[in-house]
């Protein structure tokens, strides 16, 4: 079921009393959601991204706007008739009933032609039981299951009506790490393996970018950019955008550019053809320093830290915008960096360097074709 | 553990331990004394000899009797129905948005509102005089009914008025309790809830209610203690010759054998107090055993 969001804003009333003004949540989305896709939807804490997956849920009316469920106008149907799964961050299992009670709840709320006998109730919760692996368990109580299986248990209450649209607030933020990687997988399998269009919010953006079919990143209720997670890391629509993605984060410098050549500090390090002259931002992910003896950009070294397989070169420069300037380069040119420097040079990958506007924070585009500096 | 750590222990206990002592466990087994001690003169503090002869009598006096129906039609009564309308106010509290803070103050109210002067208030309400029937009566005529002396009239009348004190005076700590109670599930569930499609009916029966049954079990639980000690409300109605009234209770028949007019049989006074303390005991066990099985820790 393709998901479609039309214009969609919410906004809260103000409980400021010397500002009136109100909270708008969630400003004009408007995207739609391909069926069967898992979908992240990305964004630093308060951005809007809960709101967004309530308005989804039926949860929230939304203040203008529609949501289509395929063809389905479903904007004014409650939540109950919309055919969506919830998982939340907590869970919510009802901690009285058992795992297979928990399941069976849903469907016991069955009303009419759609009411299922004893038998075909078993028979569908032990079905989303084994889906997600937890058939053993169905005599346990919630606090007798461990996070992760919490977890599994919530995803197949919310699996066993077959909704059309799954819905997961945070879903492994209460995990810990190593669950955290294996439950990703799970999701991941869970949603292939049913075909539901999935959407999940999180403001991991590893956790995002690892599973998701599509990312949305959202700030402070804008959508910022849409797109598949290697697209929006190699091509980021703007600053925050690329902030956000990567870690360690893309490096940000003050730069200029001069005729043609992006100027860091006092260093003329890549040529850029095609944006006009004048003060811009430079992001430069950590991947795209290149460690050369002859290379355009030096920079003060702090130290290197060694990650195994790779190094982690951490420099600093005037230009920066942070203390710390983190370049990641494998272990092999461990040797390039001279024992007694006190400074390291670098030449920069043009395809992982970006320029932003001063003003819009908007990324501005220059031909990479111009391999200079390699 | 060294020994002196093991008496810095005890060094700790016993101010508490000597205070239990004197004041609690002494006088317990005192009274348990007491109770088998046959023909005890408190004057002289002698007694004849020891039997069960001061339960017998006890258990064959025609106001004990009446003490204790007057007591379990008390409980009975009130414990239920005080729980069961308080548990409907706090839903009604907790789904309200406007006047909820005000609301929740009025329902409060009675809990820090002197006794006696809520006793005032229940003669106004009640008691016929010879200058006015009372405001109770002259709504009961309003609609073309008979008046009745609720305070010196008849056993149902009496028994109708201890009752609706009693659950007036112990509704608003259960309130209180209550609105805590249903403040503190998890919104969360009822979420899950409504996404599930489940009724408000249903959501209330299959998780509310066993979300805040520990809760519930402890108002019943102190309630059936409180309301089988119940002595206080009876007087403030009926004032202190409850035999007369008819409307004695088992705390007060102790009382009165103690101190009354009748007075002066600690005895038959402990002998009472002891049964008093078996149904207590026993009415509680059940409700921990019933509790096992509905109240969700």
């Amino acid at each position: 079921m393709k998901v479609v969001l039309r214009n969609l804003t919410k906004k809260f009333p103000s409980r400021d009393k010397k500002n009136k003004a109100d909270v708008v949540a969630v400003n004009n989305f408007d995207f739609e959601i391909p069926d069967g896709k898992l979908i992240g939807l990305l964004g630093p804490s308060g951005c809007g991204k809960s709101t967004t997956l309530n308005l989804i849920s039926g949860l929230e009316k939304p203040t203008e706007g529609r949501v289509f469920f395929g063809e389905d106008d479903v904007t004014n149907l409650p939540p109950e008739h919309r055919g969506i799964g919830l998982v939340f961050q907590n869970y919510a299992l009802y901690p009285h009933l058992t795992v297979r009670q928990n399941i069976l709840f849903p469907l016991e709320n069955l009303k009419g032609k759609d009411k299922l006998s004893r038998e075909e109730m078993l028979e569908k919760a032990m079905e989303a039981a084994k889906l997600v692996q937890i058939h053993e368990l169905m005599e346990r109580k919630p606090r007798e299951l461990s996070g992760g299986q919490q977890q599994r248990v919530a995803i197949a209450r919310a699996l066993v009506k077959r909704p059309r649209v799954l819905l997961l607030d945070e879903p492994l933020s209460n995990l810990d790490a190593r669950l955290r990687l294996q439950t990703r997988e799970e999701i991941k399998r869970i949603q292939k393996e049913t075909g539901i269009t999935t959407i999940f919010v999180t403001h991991d953006q590893e956790e995002a970018m690892s599973i998701s079919d599509m990312i949305v990143v959202m700030r402070e209720g804008m959508v910022q950019q849409i797109g598949r997670p290697q697209e929006v890391y190699d091509n980021p629509a703007n600053l925050f955008v690329a902030k956000f993605l990567g870690t360690p984060p893309v490096n940000v410098f003050e730069a200029r550019v001069e005729q043609g050549q992006l100027i860091l500090g006092e260093e003329t390090v890549l040529e850029v053809k095609g944006p006009a002259d004048g003060p811009v931002y430079a992001g430069v992910r950590p991947e795209g320093f290149l460690l050369r003896r002859d290379g355009a950009f030096c920079c003060a070294l702090s130290g290197v830290e060694v990650m195994g397989r790779d190094i982690s070169v951490v420099a600093s420069s005037k230009a920066s915008l942070s203390p710390a300037i983190r370049a990641i380069i494998g272990s092999e040119n461990l040797a390039e960096i001279p024992a007694d420097a006190g400074q390291v040079r670098f030449a920069l990958k043009p395809d992982k360097v970006f320029l932003f506007d001063r003003e819009t924070e908007e990324r501005i585009a220059f031909d990479v074709s111009a391999r200079s500096g390699l | 553990m060294t020994r002196f750590n093991r008496l810095k222990g005890w060094l700790y206990l016993l101010p508490a331990i000597l205070f239990l002592g004197f004041f609690m466990v002494y006088p317990l087994i005192d009274v348990f004394v007491y109770s088998f001690e046959e023909g005890y003169n408190s004057a002289s503090q002698t007694y004849f000899g020891t039997g069960t002869y001061n339960y017998s009598y006890v258990l064959h006096d025609p106001y004990f009797l009446q003490a204790l129906k007057n007591t379990f039609l008390l409980v009975i009564i009130t414990v239920p129905l005080s729980t069961g309308i308080a548990l409907l106010i706090s839903v009604g509290l907790n789904s309200i948005k406007p006047l909820k803070n005000l609301l929740q103050t009025v329902y409060f109210l009675p809990y820090v509102t002197n006794t006696l002067a809520v006793g005032l208030v229940f003669m106004i309400l009640f008691k016929k005089t010879a200058y006015s029937d009372g405001l109770v009566n002259l709504l009961i005529q309003w609609f073309g009914g008979d008046s009745v002396d609720f305070i010196d009239g008849p056993y149902w009348a009496k028994l109708f008025v201890l009752c609706f004190y009693t659950i007036w005076v112990v509704m608003p700590f259960k309130i209180l309790i209550l609105t805590g109670a249903l403040a503190s599930v998890n919104p969360d569930y009822y979420k899950a809830a409504r996404v599930d499609g489940t009724s408000k009916f249903r959501t209330f029966m299959r998780i509310t209610l066993p979300m805040i049954s520990p809760m519930i079990f402890y108002l019943v639980i102190t309630g059936f203690i409180g309301a089988f000690k119940a002595y206080s409300d009876a007087v403030a109605l009926f004032g202190t010759d409850l035999n007369a009234a008819g409307m004695n209770t088992i705390v007060g028949y102790v009382y009165d054998m103690l101190y009354g007019d009748s007075g002066g049989y600690p005895s038959y006074a402990s002998a009472a107090a002891i049964i008093l303390f078996a149904i207590v005991l026993t009415i509680t066990c059940i409700n921990l055993l019933i509790s096992k099985k509905n109240v969700h820790y």
